[in-house]
């Protein structure tokens, strides 16, 4: 670790600068959006898996005296088969728009068809019984190994598989098979003592977050659109909008309003195109808002898989081999997370010989999103339920067969990137000397599992602006939506650099007109990089605050120095002034000050995180009970330490509900039959014990202060810690998610 | 939601009337009538409230311990009421399952079993606790044992105009004892429910109830199971067979939440566990 550094901000646990507008409901989130005039819109959603849209006729509806506007996908611009630039690598524009609303095909049930403004919400519902569709259903495929059938329903007939470097040459659900290697595989699997080999399938699951998708457009008679929503990233709003309604960028502006939750799942747009469309139809504002079934069928849900993973070791404990195929169901069109799986799937073990085979299916469900880590919790339930499978053949403690083959700094990943320096061996250490790792676990049905995760987090565009107000305040200006506390931890490290208060740094999130390119909230990089350029807009504050302060002294620049809130000067004449007097003094010495940096920076520094649980399995009934929970991670440097705890402690519930419950069931039509937070059933705090978060701090030396991103690495162990514990406790390896009292009981074979 | 007329009564007489109308339903505390106008899976075209009519709430205990509990009554307050908790404490645990607090401080008992889904958490225990339904309408009045109320899946005998006025529960129990089988701690629903209750002289069994919520289309009484249990002295092999009778009686069905093989096996287990916990009350 490195030296210690004092702090006066950082590392405190300020109140949060947007809690009180919070907890008093005075914070505005898009359902309490209002502007005159404001029409309603809805959306018609096809109530098929998958069919031929043989015609929409809107008539009926349009004629409606309450309905002041249709649309369909004849009214998006005509999207030929160009590809769009979403800053993430190219997606075909058609495939971008029919997700919005379906031109030719419906692909999943919940598909947006066509759409409604009304004077009313209820009188849109009911307009939108008035569309007659004709639909030509086609059989439905909604598994990834059946959707790889050669026979298999096609969802895309100009679909070929791409596959390490060649295009197929037939229409085929198989949109693209990649591969990363290392080492020779066949060398390391001979020299394995021990070699598991396992299949796992996990489920389709849903962020869940809180607040459903919602947006009000207006077009103003100028061509200025104008967009209010919830979202991770109102500039990837304003670029999915200006592909989607091919309009130019310049005349769209997106005003991020409150989000109550994201997790990935408010990064993709749904009705923000459509609620634009309207208003352009209309001439009138017209906010559209989903409801929680529109929700879980018409947004992405994060995909299920089959993985296969292979591992061999030598007796004394070292993995030589490890080989996988992860399959993961894109949805509807192509664009699953199995890349960011593929890098995390071995990521905590320095391997020497890998191969990972990488396939994107598409199948009949909704377009999958970002969740939390995207494709490294489906991927770590497989490699680390054989790694403890490993170690309980090879009679090794299931931590220490982690120390002896964890990745560090200098090691080099499957896919490529060479470590810098990294905590994983750190979160290892501190769940071995944990008291947790050392309480008692013997009595009948309980058991004890051990998991680790990593997601390597990502740095990307950030800009902030800092206005000095003249009582020694400041306002921080910045473009990433607030979800988890990011107001906070980033006006924290401008007022570490300051030398002023949390509380005295006002934070503000605006919109696209009014700051510099900020990329999503998203990847763990909020803390990160915006707070990043927060530290260096606080640094150009500073810069220029000297230079007033050399002005009123008459001294030169170089003379004048900063620290612990005061500006001093150094050479010859004595002199002092604090930050609060000098912002005063701004005006007459020159006009105001206003920092400001933008940046991109590389070194996100990868995310290790080790989870340890205890749970009780109730044999006669299949229901798992945790008992106990303890979750270490690398922050690299905690700016707030509780809203690094909240972030552990949700991402852990979060797992804990892909663990044992959640998944989207489908019927045979393939619908899904569970569209509400009744039969979704996600964890609640009475489901639960208190999560101990255990922060570790190995500095990440891409960051002044060392942060690492900490939002999505939690959710990453504690399926496979949990799987490990239930065969603690009941000697059943579950390789099916969720693990339901149904899976369980059925797996005990007790029905 | 489709639009609807809405009337607020304030007698009996007024409210039935209204209600006799086609496509009218009553509004006790909503929560499962609002939910189901949301999704259009309720359309009524009139809405009756029984808010406004006094005397429809309230839990009152006579000398011989039989509860009267009038149909309006919130089931945070049959969760509540001590001698609820005491003579039928399945009951109260049923009432105390349902939702969260915030709701079972809007859902009435009356709301609960006119609902008739099979899963309702206070069915079990008004089974084992043999209640009457007092049922009012236009024409008079009439009374119905509570297995004889439920036809089917959402269905009761009431007639249209027919408004349930209160449950007589005129069998207290010595120990009685509910389990709902769920995922989730709170806000879940029965996948089932097991209600034991019984009385006890000498060490044997004098009587015993079992009632069984979501393992067929209306909730059942286990008389088999009850039938082998009295008169006997309890024994866990007797409560095993007491568990494998309640499971025959069962005719499940599969669905999202649970297997049928599922439920039975469930029915066996959580018999066994509610009666032990009824007889350890006793
Ligand atoms: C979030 C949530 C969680 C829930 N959890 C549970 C749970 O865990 N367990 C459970 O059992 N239920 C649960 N419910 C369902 C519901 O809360 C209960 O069934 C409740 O008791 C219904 O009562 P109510 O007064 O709200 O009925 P209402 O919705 O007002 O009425 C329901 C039906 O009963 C009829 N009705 C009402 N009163 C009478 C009467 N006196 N005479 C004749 N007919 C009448 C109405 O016409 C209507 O058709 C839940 C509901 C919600 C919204």
């Amino acid at each position: 670790m490195s030296e210690k550094k004092e702090y006066k901000v950082i590392g405190t646990r300020p109140i949060r600068h947007d809690g009180v507008d919070k907890v008093t409901g005075r914070a505005i989130y898009g359902a309490d959006f209002q502007i005159t005039g404001l029409l309603h819109g809805r959306v018609l959603r096809s109530p098929h898996a998958h069919a031929r849209i043989v015609s929409i006729d809107t008539s009926r509806a349009e004629a409606h005296p309450g309905v002041k506007g249709v649309v369909t996908a004849e009214d998006l611009p005509a999207a030929e088969d160009k590809m769009a630039d979403l800053g993430e690598g190219a997606v075909s524009l058609k495939y971008l728009c029919d997700n919005i609303l379906a031109s030719d095909k419906a692909l999943y049930k919940g598909h947006a068809i066509a759409a409604v403004a009304a004077t009313s919400p209820h009188i849109a519902e009911e307009a939108c019984e008035l569309i007659d569709v004709e639909y030509e259903v086609l059989p439905p495929v909604l598994e990834v190994r059946q959707a790889m059938e050669s026979d298999a329903p096609i969802l895309h007939e100009n679909l070929r598989t791409s596959s390490l470097g060649e295009t197929g040459d037939k229409p085929s659900n198989i949109a693209s098979h990649f591969q990363h290697k290392k080492g020779d595989i066949d060398k390391g699997f001979d020299e394995a003592d021990v070699i598991i080999e396992r299949e796992f399938v996990t489920g389709t699951v849903h962020q869940g977050y809180i607040e459903p998708h919602n947006a009000t457009a207006l077009y103003n008679p100028d061509g200025q659109l104008t967009v209010w929503c919830s979202t991770q990233g109102a500039f990837t709003v304003r670029e999915q909008l200006a592909e989607i309604l091919q309009y130019p960028i310049s005349k769209i502006k997106v005003v991020p309003l409150e989000i109550g939750g994201g997790f990935g799942g408010k990064i993709n747009v749904y009705v923000k195109p459509v609620a634009a469309l309207l208003a352009k139809k209309t001439g009138k504002p017209v906010k559209v808002l989903m409801n929680r079934a529109d929700v879980f069928e018409g947004t992405g849900p994060t995909p299920a898989s089959y993985i296969t993973i292979k591992m061999g070791a030598t007796n004394d404990g070292k993995i030589t081999a490890a080989q996988t195929s992860l399959v993961f169901e894109a949805g509807a069109y192509p664009g699953s997370p199995v890349g960011a799986g593929a890098m995390c799937v071995f990521a905590p073990y320095n391997i020497e010989n890998v191969v990972i085979d990488g396939y994107d299916v598409v199948v009949n469900k909704p377009k999958t999103a970002p969740y939390r880590a995207p494709g490294a919790t489906n991927a770590a339930f497989g490699t680390e339920t054989v790694v403890d499978e490993l170690a309980e053949k090879l009679n090794i403690d299931p931590l220490e067969i982690r120390l002896m083959n964890g990745a560090k700094e200098g090691d080099r990943r499957a896919d490529g990137p060479v470590y810098p320096r990294i905590g994983f061996i750190e979160t290892l250490e501190a769940a071995k000397e944990h008291p947790h790792y050392a309480s008692p676990n013997g009595k009948k049905y309980h058991g004890r599992g051990i998991a680790s995760g990593f997601w390597f987090n990502i740095g990307l565009e950030s800009s902030v602006t800092i206005n000095v107000n003249p009582d020694g305040t400041v306002n921080l200006v910045e473009g990433s939506t607030d979800i988890g506390g990011t107001r906070a931890s980033i006006a924290m490290q401008a007022a570490e650099v300051l030398g002023i208060p949390a509380e005295s740094v006002n934070p503000t999130v605006v919109d696209t007109n009014s700051i510099g390119y900020t990329a999503v909230t998203g990847g763990s990089r909020t803390t990160y990089a915006t707070g990043y350029a927060a530290y260096e807009a606080a640094q150009d504050v500073v810069q220029q605050m000297k230079a007033r302060a050399a002005k009123l002294w008459d001294v030169d620049e170089d003379n004048v120095q900063f620290a612990d809130g005061e500006f001093s000067s150094i050479n010859g004449k004595e002199e002092q002034i604090s930050f609060r007097d000098l912002s005063a003094r701004l005006g007459e010495t020159g006009g105001p000050v206003i920092g400001r940096a933008t940046m991109n920076p590389a070194g996100a520094g990868g995310a290790f995180a080790t989870h340890v649980v205890d749970v009780e399995v109730d044999v006669d009934t299949g229901k798992v009970e945790i008992l106990r929970y303890t979750a270490t991670q690398d922050a690299g440097k905690a700016i707030h330490p509780s809203y690094v705890e909240g972030q552990i402690q949700g991402g852990v519930v979060q797992g804990i509900g892909w663990a044992l419950n959640e998944e989207y069931i489908y019927n045979d039509e393939g619908e899904m039959t569970n569209a509400s937070f009744l039969d979704y059933r996600m964890p609640t705090c009475l489901d639960l014990p208190m999560i101990d978060a255990v922060i570790v701090e190995v500095p990440n030396p891409g960051h002044p202060y060392g942060v690492r991103g900490v939002g999505e690495v939690p959710i990453v162990p504690p399926p496979a810690a949990i799987a490990n514990a239930i065969y603690d406790a009941v000697g059943i390896r579950m390789t099916e998610l969720p693990m339901s009292p149904d899976r369980l009981l059925k797996a005990m074979g007790k029905i | 939601m489709k639009s609807f007329e809405f009337f607020e009564p304030t007698t009996l007489a007024e409210a039935s009337s209204l209600f006799a109308q086609k496509h009218a339903q009553l509004l006790a505390g909503g929560t499962d009538l609002v939910i189901g106008m949301k999704a259009y899976t309720e359309t009524p075209e009139t809405v009756i409230s029984l808010q406004k009519i006094p005397g429809l709430d309230g839990i009152t205990t006579d000398n011989d311990k039989s509860i009267s509990i009038g149909a309006m009554t919130k089931v945070r307050q049959v969760e509540l009421s001590e001698d609820i908790q005491q003579y039928h404490t399945a009951l109260a645990e049923g009432a105390s399952e349902i939702g969260s607090i915030q709701i079972r401080n809007l859902a009435t008992i009356g709301g609960n079993i006119a609902h008739a889904s099979p899963a309702a958490d206070t069915v079990a225990g008004l089974l084992v606790a043999d209640a009457q339904v007092d049922i009012a309408s236009a024409d008079g009045e009439r009374s119905v044992p509570i297995n004889e109320l439920f036809t089917g899946p959402g269905q009761t005998v009431l007639k249209p105009g027919e408004i349930i006025t209160q449950f007589r529960l005129l069998h207290p129990a010595s120990g009685s004892h509910y389990i709902k089988h769920k995922i989730r701690e709170v806000m879940d629903l029965a996948f089932i429910g097991v209600a034991s209750a019984v009385n006890m002289q000498n060490g044997v069994i004098k009587e015993a109830r079992i009632g069984l919520a979501a393992v067929a289309p209306t909730p059942i009484r286990a008389t088999e199971a009850e039938n082998l249990l009295s008169g006997k002295t309890p024994t866990p092999e007797l409560l095993a067979q007491a568990g494998e009778a309640a499971a025959a009686a069962t005719s499940p069905i599969s669905d999202l939440r649970c297997s049928a093989e599922h439920r039975k096996e469930m029915v066996d287990v959580l018999t066994r566990r509610t009666l032990q916990n009824a007889l350890d009350r006793v």
